[in-house]
């Protein structure tokens, strides 16, 4: 089987040379693609997060992208998924009215509550609340590069593996079994960005 | 806690950047993928890159610019200058830029707000906004400035902000053309009326010639970033003692 181990899902949301670029700077190759033929036959998978959720899981209906996530995320896959990415990821999401997402993790997406900035744009501390290898050699608290205006509640906190203040606590990581997502943008976040990636690649491909 | 954000701008014409000839050990000052690197490694927060030229050519050669700085900078870039479009700011945005800024475009077309924000997010649209002083110290009020600041417009700067993010943008980059290469402080009283009177971020810009300016803006000025150029780029202070002195004054900065 001819697998391309990296692959960053594509679903026409504009800028996803920044992924691309740090997946390359961490030491790996990634194949951009909207086929869910190549999503199924990669190692590792990349959801990256441009645009408003509701418009991304329309795309990712489309695409014929869902279901193969649902089931690979199920399969335990190695899944990063990143900001809109994280969100979808949910059971539904308030943005642009109710929309349902893919439901892997339940729980909802609210809209940042008003009288603070929305966006949530800037550098903002993650306290780690977990041990986990995706954190190895992360200071906890470090800061990483947020842009949202919606965020993520789960049902089941078991899978928060970060935390952030923004008068509200954000889940800012998830971490369930294979799957990572983060609220935050890693491939913006410098240094400590780009360790998360190279964290998780890692693992995905120590896996094999 | 958000940190306040250090943003050095560099503006560019023709692919080659105008100031920062200061930096005698890099191989090439005027080369802004260098310069941008070089930020990125000293703790800058974002990058901004303004094509000051703004002319076609200028905008092809922007694209490969940030093309080379996204390969080796992983810090939001925001590219600005001449932008007229839906499709030049969808070029800029696939060369790996974060954001694009427009001025003189919004003013006559507001309407690339709203597309541009329903396209591709409110995130990546960041409103320029060049605001000069109308009248009296009793009841300042300021007008929006188009081409560069070349030409008043009449449009109440306070409105113009507000009709803006309602549009859809998602960040102001606010400049003081009164204060603007004055190097005496950021206009204040300007920034915290903007500040104040919208939900989204807002960068200050224009006037810093020290580090106190800084502070200012972030905590007189209300401003969620502060933008600058010559303090940066003639090495009169580092990105690691602009947040040296932040942070001992008990601003949240990342370090």
């Amino acid at each position: 089987m001819n697998k391309e181990a990296v692959v960053v899902i594509d679903y026409g949301a504009g800028n996803l040379r920044s992924v691309v670029n740090a997946i390359t700077k961490v030491g790996y190759q990634a194949k951009v693609t909207s086929n869910p033929r190549d999503v199924f036959d990669a190692i590792a998978i990349i959801l990256p997060g441009v645009g408003a959720a509701g418009d991304t899981m329309d795309s990712l209906e489309k695409l014929g992208m869902s279901n193969v996530i649902r089931q690979l995320i199920y399969e335990g896959r190695p899944f990063f998924a990143v900001c809109v990415g994280l969100q979808v990821l949910f059971s539904r999401t308030e943005e642009g009215g109710w929309h349902e997402c893919l439901g892997v993790i339940p729980g909802i997406v609210k809209r940042l509550p008003s009288g603070l900035k929305i966006p949530h744009m800037g550098w903002n501390q993650v306290k780690q609340t977990i041990t986990h290898p995706l954190f190895d050699g992360v200071p906890d608290e470090a800061n990483f590069y947020f842009v949202h205006s919606y965020y993520a509640e789960p049902e089941d906190m078991s899978v928060v593996a970060g935390t952030t203040d923004y008068g509200i606590p954000i889940c800012s990581v998830v971490i369930k079994d294979n799957l990572v997502a983060t609220q935050f943008h890693p491939e913006k976040s410098g240094d400590q960005g780009l360790k998360l990636y190279s964290n998780f690649l890692k693992m995905a491909l120590s896996e094999r | 806690m958000l940190t306040k954000r250090i943003i050095p701008c560099l503006d560019v014409t023709q692919g080659r950047v105008v100031k920062g000839l200061s930096f005698t050990h890099l191989r090439d000052a005027g080369d802004p993928v260098e310069l941008a690197a070089f930020y990125y490694q000293e703790g800058a927060d974002e990058l901004v890159f303004l094509d000051i030229g703004a002319t076609p050519e200028g905008r092809d050669n922007m694209v490969d610019v940030v093309e080379c700085v996204s390969e080796r900078v992983f810090i939001p870039l925001t590219v600005g200058g001449g932008l007229r479009s839906i499709n030049d700011i969808r070029r800029i945005l696939e060369a790996g830029a974060d954001k694009i800024a427009i001025n003189t475009a919004a003013v006559f077309n507001p309407e690339i707000i709203s597309q541009g924000a329903q396209k591709f997010g409110s995130q990546c649209i960041v409103i320029a906004i060049d605001a000069k002083r109308a009248n009296g110290i009793d009841n300042p009020k300021w007008e929006v400035c188009i081409y560069g600041g070349r030409k008043s417009t009449g449009i109440d700067a306070i409105e113009w902000a507000k009709r803006t993010v309602a549009l859809g943008a998602g960040e102001l980059l606010l400049t003081s053309w009164d204060a603007d290469g004055q190097r005496t402080g950021y206009d204040l009283e300007l920034t915290r009326a903007i500040s104040e009177a919208v939900s989204v971020p807002v960068i200050a810009s224009g006037g810093a010639g020290n580090l106190e300016h800084l502070y200012e803006a972030l905590v007189i000025g209300k401003a969620d970033a502060v933008l600058a150029a010559s303090i940066f780029h003639y090495r009169i202070y580092s990105i690691h003692q602009a947040k040296d002195y932040l942070a001992e004054r008990g601003v949240p900065v990342r370090r």
